[in-house]
Parts: C-alpha cells; sequence; structure tokens
C-alpha cells in the first residue's frame, strides 16, 4: 500500500465538491452539481414521474489520477458514466473537460471530446462487433478521426495490441471477437479504447463478467497504461476489493448520490460513512473462518430512484439512524478528516 | 459405514459429441457429502463445473457422447434407476438444483408463488393448496414477503428473484441441493444476505449442499470442503479450514493467488495462459503447460495422492 501511494500523481489534489476544493483549471474533468433523471411515461406518453439516475453529483478529476466510483447495482455509476461520455444529458449541472463546457460542445469539437474519452464498457462479451476482425475493429475509430494514411493506422494498431499484449499480433488480427476468450475480448476492447490516446479512461465494471483469474491480469494491464499514458481513469465497480489494487480515490455512491469521498487507505482504514461500512463488511477475503459467523449487513434493498427516500436514503436501512433528523434533513458533506468526506449525520 | 453418506459421486463421466471432436466436461469426478455439509466446486470458467450438476442430476443434453459412474444418495445407486423412476424418486424429490442464472429463467407468465408451489404438486402429489401453503412458509424461509407470491418475476429485484429461486429448489424439502452460481450476478451486499440465508438454511435442514462458482472469495462463506476442478477433473479435495491457508495443487496455489484482497496486504497475481480446450487435452498433467513446478514426470497423467477427503492430483504428492 506504501507503494501505492508513492505513486500518486499528486497528492495535493483536491477531491472537494461544493466549492471546497481547488478547481483550478489544471482540472481535466470537473462534474458539477450533476443531475441525470429519467422520464417515467405511463401508457407512453403520460408523465409519471423521474427516475433520478443521478442526483446532484461533484468531483474533479486531474490528469493521470485514478478514481474509483463503488455503488450497487441501479445507483447510478453507469449513467454517471454515460452522461461523461455525453450520450445522456443532464437535466442540471455541468461537465468541464479541459475548462470547456460539454453542453456547449458542438459537431467537430464534440467528435474530439469523444475521442478524447475512451471507454470499456461493462460487458465486454457484447462489447465488439461479432461480424469485424480485430484489425476492422480497431481500424474503425481511426477512419472515423480521418488518419487517412494506410500505414499509419496499421502502426497504430501494432502498437495498441503489443500495448495490451495481444501477441502475436499477427495471429490476432484476424481473428473474430467468438474465436477470442473473454479476457481476449476485454483486451481489445481495451486497444479500442486507447486507440485514439485519449487523456480520460471510462471503465464500467470491466472485470466483473471475467473470471478471477483474469481479473487481476486485466486490471494490471489497465493500471499499467494509467501510468505510462499518465492517464486519468474513472473505474466503476461494486468489489471493493479491487479498487486497491487501483485507484488513488474511491468515492462511494448510494441512490444516485456520492455519500463519502476520500482516498483508497483512508477510506478502507477508516471508513465513516454506514453505508461504506456495510460494503466493507458484506466484502469477503478467502478464509475458512467466514463460514462460522454470520455477516452484518442491512438487510433490504437499495430504494426506488422515483421515491428516494426523504432525508438520508440510507436511513431506512441504518442501524444508526438518528430518528427526526436523519429521515428529515438531507445531511451534507462533512469533513470528518482533512480530505474525506462523509454525508452523513453523525459526523455533523 | 459408507451407506450413511448423503452423497457418493464415483468416477462420474459425461462427455459431448460436437461437430470439432468430444468435449470431455466431465472426466472421472468423485467426491463425497454428508447432512449440513457443503462442498463447493470452484474452477475456471469451461473447466466443467455446471456440466459436473448436470451428470449429478441427469439433465443431460442430447449431444451426449459418453454417460458413466456411479452416484449414490444416502447409499442408494441412483444410476442404475430408469429415467422414470430418476424423474418420480430422486429429481427434486430428494435432489434439487438452482441452476446458473436461475433468477433470469423464472417464468415471466405465472406468479411467483404459483413457481414455488409446481415442484411439490408435481413431484410430491400434493394439492394446491397444500401445495401453496408450503410456498408460503418456503417464503419466509428465505426471506420474501409473503404478499410477493402474487406478484410476477419481472415486478422483483435480482436478490428477490435469487431467493424465489432457492425457495423452488428447497420446497420439497430434498436431501441435496446444488447452486449453481447462485450469487454471481448480485450485489455485495446482497450477496452476503443470501450467504446468511443459506448458512442457516445448512444448519436448520438435514441437507446437503454443493455449491458451485468461481468467486473463491465468497465460496468460503459456505465452505466445508472444497473441491477444485480443472479440465473436468477434480485436482484437488480438502477441507476447508486447510484448504483456505494452504491449497495444496499448483492450480490451486495459483487461484488462490490470484484473488484480491480486502483485508490483507497482497498483491494478487494472475494465472498465465489458459486452460486447455476439452476436446484437445494435452499428454500427461492438464495444468502442465501452466504450472510453475512442473517436471519430467509431468508427462504422465497423475493420479489422486491421498485419502478420503484429502486428495490431490499432482506427482509433488506421490
Ligand atoms: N451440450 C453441450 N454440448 C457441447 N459442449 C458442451 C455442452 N455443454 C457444455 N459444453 C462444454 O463443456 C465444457 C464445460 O462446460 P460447463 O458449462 O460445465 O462449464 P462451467 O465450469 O460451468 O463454466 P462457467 O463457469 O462458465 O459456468 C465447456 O467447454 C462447454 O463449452
Ligand atoms: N435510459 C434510461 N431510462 C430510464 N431509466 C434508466 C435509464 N438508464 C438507467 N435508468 C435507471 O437509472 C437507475 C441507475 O441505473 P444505472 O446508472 O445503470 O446504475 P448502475 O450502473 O449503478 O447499476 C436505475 O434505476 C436504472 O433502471
Ligand atoms: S445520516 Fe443518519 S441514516 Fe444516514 S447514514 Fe448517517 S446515521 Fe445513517
Ligand atoms: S503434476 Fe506436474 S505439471 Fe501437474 S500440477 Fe503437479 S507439478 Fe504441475
Ligand atoms: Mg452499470
Ligand atoms: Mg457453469
Amino acid at each position: 500500500m506504501n507503494q501505492e501511494s508513492a505513486r500518486l500523481p499528486n497528492p495535493s489534489t483536491a477531491i472537494g465538491g461544493d466549492g471546497r476544493g481547488d478547481r483550478s483549471d489544471a482540472m481535466l474533468l470537473s462534474v458539477q452539481d450533476l443531475h441525470v433523471w429519467f422520464e417515467l411515461k405511463r401508457w407512453g406518453f403520460a408523465h409519471a414521474g423521474y427516475v433520478r439516475a443521478v442526483d446532484g453529483v461533484n468531483f474533479d478529476l486531474r490528469q493521470g489520477e485514478a478514481i474509483a466510483i463503488v455503488g450497487e447495482s441501479g445507483c447510478g455509476k453507469s449513467s454517471l458514466m454515460k452522461t461523461i461520455l455525453g450520450l445522456n444529458r443532464p437535466i442540471k449541472g455541468d461537465i468541464l473537460f479541459e475548462g470547456q463546457k460539454l453542453s456547449e460542445l458542438r459537431g467537430r469539437s464534440l467528435q474530439w471530446y469523444r475521442s478524447q474519452v475512451g471507454y470499456v464498457q461493462q460487458d465486454p462479451y457484447g462489447a465488439l462487433p461479432p461480424f469485424m476482425s480485430v484489425r476492422r475493429i480497431l481500424e474503425e475509430p481511426l477512419v472515423i478521426n480521418r488518419v487517412k494514411d494506410g500505414e499509419e493506422r496499421q502502426a497504430r494498431i501494432v502498437k495498441v495490441m503489443e500495448e495490451v499484449k495481444l501477441f502475436p499480433v499477427d495471429d490476432f488480427l484476424t481473428k473474430f471477437p467468438h474465436m477470442l476468450s473473454g479476457g481476449q475480448q476485454q483486451r481489445v476492447v481495451i486497444a479500442r479504447s486507447m486507440i485514439l490516446n485519449p487523456k480520460l479512461l471510462v471503465a464500467d465494471e470491466p472485470v466483473s463478467m471475467l473470471d478471477a483469474s483474469v481479473r487481476v491480469e486485466i486490471l494490471k494491464l489497465l493500471r499499467g497504461l494509467q501510468e505510462s499514458h499518465n492517464l486519468a481513469v474513472i473505474y466503476i465497480t461494486h468489489d471493493l476489493s479491487t479498487v486497491r489494487y487501483f485507484s488513488e480515490y474511491i468515492f462511494v455512491m448510494y441512490a444516485g448520490q456520492i455519500v463519502e469521498k476520500a482516498r483508497v487507505n483512508d477510506l478502507l482504514r477508516h471508513a465513516r460513512h454506514p453505508y461504506t461500512h456495510a460494503l466493507l463488511e458484506a466484502t469477503s477475503d478467502p478464509d475458512a473462518k467466514n463460514a462460522e459467523v454470520f455477516k452484518e449487513v442491512p438487510p433490504g434493498e437499495p430504494p426506488s430512484l422515483v421515491n428516494p427516500p426523504s432525508g438520508c436514503r440510507f436511513h431506512p436501512r441504518c442501524p444508526h439512524m438518528m430518528k427526526d433528523l436523519c429521515d428529515v434533513q438531507v445531511p451534507p458533506d462533512f469533513e470528518p478528516t482533512p480530505g474525506h468526506f462523509a454525508a452523513c449525520w453523525l459526523y455533523r | 459405514m459408507t451407506e450413511d453418506r448423503l452423497l457418493r459421486v464415483q468416477d462420474l463421466v459425461l462427455h459431448f459429441r460436437t461437430t470439432q471432436g468430444v468435449v470431455q466436461a466431465v472426466d472421472g469426478v468423485s467426491f463425497e457429502l454428508e447432512r449440513h455439509e457443503a462442498v463447493v466446486i470452484i474452477g475456471e470458467s469451461g473447466c466443467g463445473k455446471s456440466s459436473l450438476a448436470r451428470a449429478i442430476l441427469r439433465l443431460l443434453p442430447r449431444n451426449v457422447h459418453a454417460y458413466s459412474g456411479k452416484v449414490y444418495l444416502n447409499g442408494t445407486d441412483v444410476m442404475s434407476l430408469d429415467e422414470e423412476q430418476f424423474r418420480r424418486e430422486v429429481r427434486w424429490v430428494k435432489m434439487s438444483l438452482v441452476p446458473q442464472a436461475a433468477m433470469n429463467a423464472l417464468n415471466p407468465v405465472l406468479r411467483v408463488g404459483d413457481q414455488v408451489a409446481e415442484p411439490t404438486m408435481v413431484h410430491l402429489k400434493v394439492d394446491k393448496q397444500q401445495a401453496l401453503q408450503q410456498a408460503r412458509k418456503m417464503f419466509e424461509h428465505v426471506g420474501v414477503p409473503v404478499d410477493f407470491l402474487n406478484r410476477y418475476a419481472f415486478e422483483l429485484s435480482g436478490g428477490m428473484r435469487q431467493r424465489v429461486a432457492l425457495a423452488m429448489a428447497l420446497v420439497t424439502a430434498p436431501d441435496l441441493v446444488i447452486l449453481d452460481e447462485p450469487t454471481s450476478a448480485l450485489d455485495v451486499l446482497t450477496q452476503a444476505n443470501i450467504f446468511n440465508l443459506l448458512k442457516r438454511l445448512k444448519r436448520e435442514l438435514a441437507t446437503g449442499f454443493v455449491l458451485i462458482t468461481h468467486d473463491i472469495a465468497t465460496s468460503s462463506e459456505l465452505a466445508d470442503h472444497v473441491a477444485v476442478m480443472y479440465a473436468g477433473q477434480i485436482v484437488e479435495l480438502n477441507d476447508a479450514a486447510r484448504f483456505f491457508s494452504e491449497p495444496l495443487h499448483p492450480y490451486s496455489q495459483k487461484l488462490m493467488a490470484s484473488v484480491p484482497r480486502l483485508r490483507a496486504d497482497i498483491e494478487p497475481d494472475f494465472i498465465t495462459g489458459q486452460p486447455p480446450s476439452l476436446i484437445n487435452l494435452p499428454a500427461g498433467c492438464r495444468f502442465a503447460p501452466r504450472c510453475p513446478s512442473r517436471f519430467a514426470k509431468c508427462d504422465q497423467d497423475p493420479p489422486l495422492f491421498g485419502q478420503g477427503r484429502r486428495q490431490v492430483r499432482c506427482w509433488l504428492y506421490e
């Protein structure tokens, strides 16, 4: 773990939202008061409320920095990512990339933005077009971005394949996705996301569909790329046991909101938010003693995002719920120790 | 003495015929299990875990090339029963399965209560009223609110659907339940809640559990015994206490080393290479191409060394 902190690209990074942190122009990506709601329709037209998939998210990311966003399925992680990728429109709030508002980008500049952001999606098995060879899959983004010289395209394809360790390159160039194992397919997905030399890589549960023995390999590959290219990476997962090998910061998301932000070690050793405690308790290490004890995890399931609970959204499941406070008032971000934020009334 | 064992699997073989050749998915598997115990079967994708479950329950596809071996349940040789007897007396009645991705396989047009009642009506021949009564009890047992009896699968969350699938497998009070990747698609908190439930059921019911998974960390939540599968064979059998602290087979050691840990400062490592194709198996030890400890002898097929609950298929233990 010490090694890991020694690798930190910028130890003084500010992660605070809410105007607390340093918002200088050095930020690569700045997510400000982001709200992404999906309208629910009844009988195809009558308004029936909103799914508040992202409901007030703030964070900043510098060049070369890796963060992890952790939370259960349906908490809004993919919606947040798709908004960053420009695939969803926020109903409120902004995303700034190198100081430019994403909502104001059009045409060429939007295409430029897309080339700056690589995307590794959740399910490698559905990510690759089945009737395209690896060569064509990797060539396509280059063609779209007007790399006209065939030799240059070939050189870039070979280079990126070497970087993701698809050896021997010549053998893989002609293969089709169904001929590849899950791990190899995910390497192709990563190669495709890297081929335009992006500054930011968004990896949405990149290993959750893969075998345990391959997971670590892919995560190490991503970590290596992050370091050698000084990439900023947003790593989305519900598995806390993998984040410590990967990122400097963890943001914990619950029901559309970020409830805790801290450096990895700080969060794993001194988690503050009761939801984070629950996630940690629920995560298993291989140990025969596990079979003898019951885990203390909150019952129930994440709330509906159409009518989220009042006050703290975790209050119906929280063992520390304080009546007339937690169920009524929304907790703001408290900062129990410098740089460690928790949206929980216990730290008022 | 062995007669009171709940389950004894001996030399089970299940091969499939394909256009490319014969897939040796289950290739001579043996293990035993007692009541109130769980054995976990772990191994990489494609090593034959689900096929082993099918072989035990005789849920065979059309393209079977070879199917042989013995399965004793409470001392009775169920392999020698004809299909009709097996269906009437064994499958669902004495052993049941929660299939891989069961939560997505529930019938979309039937109320989940009726689906849970069905096995008792069909296999135990009880009337609908009584079967629904039993389904209700089972819902309480697995932690699904009883007013969900009247709902449809799409109205339930993944965790709830998985509990319903579990209720379907348990409602006939079988002696043995096989769970194929029961929590792989679920979130950590839901996963932890389901494992709490399985632990409680293992204590309360006189049932034995076979848990199939590729998630080694969560497998330790239920395991009394561990069977590691590689390329259609069991390469290590061990009791959980020993396995999780000191796995024997080089493959098991590699598997354990690949697990990212939350509470220990161990850098995980991956296993280089890929498992062999089950159509063209290498001669000698099947793990040899990836094994860091291989030596001259490994050109020959290693048998299982050791006895009873602790066996390993590796020449290092000759
Ligand atoms: N009906 C079939 N016909 C031909 N081959 C099959 C059949 N069913 C399974 N196989 C093959 O048998 C091997 C073992 O498959 P099985 O489903 O048992 O693996 P598994 O260990 O359960 O994998 P996973 O962890 O991915 O579920 C695989 O190579 C698979 O492709
Ligand atoms: N296009 C959409 N239309 C309506 N609801 C959506 C859409 N995309 C996502 N949602 C809903 O938003 C919530 C968050 O989903 P998602 O961002 O995919 O979560 P996660 O990635 O954390 O699992 C869920 O309730 C989901 O059903
Ligand atoms: S604000 Fe209250 S209910 Fe919410 S997590 Fe903190 S203690 Fe629990
Ligand atoms: S038999 Fe040889 S090759 Fe096989 S696992 Fe043992 S040492 Fe390795
Ligand atoms: Mg998602
Ligand atoms: Mg399977």
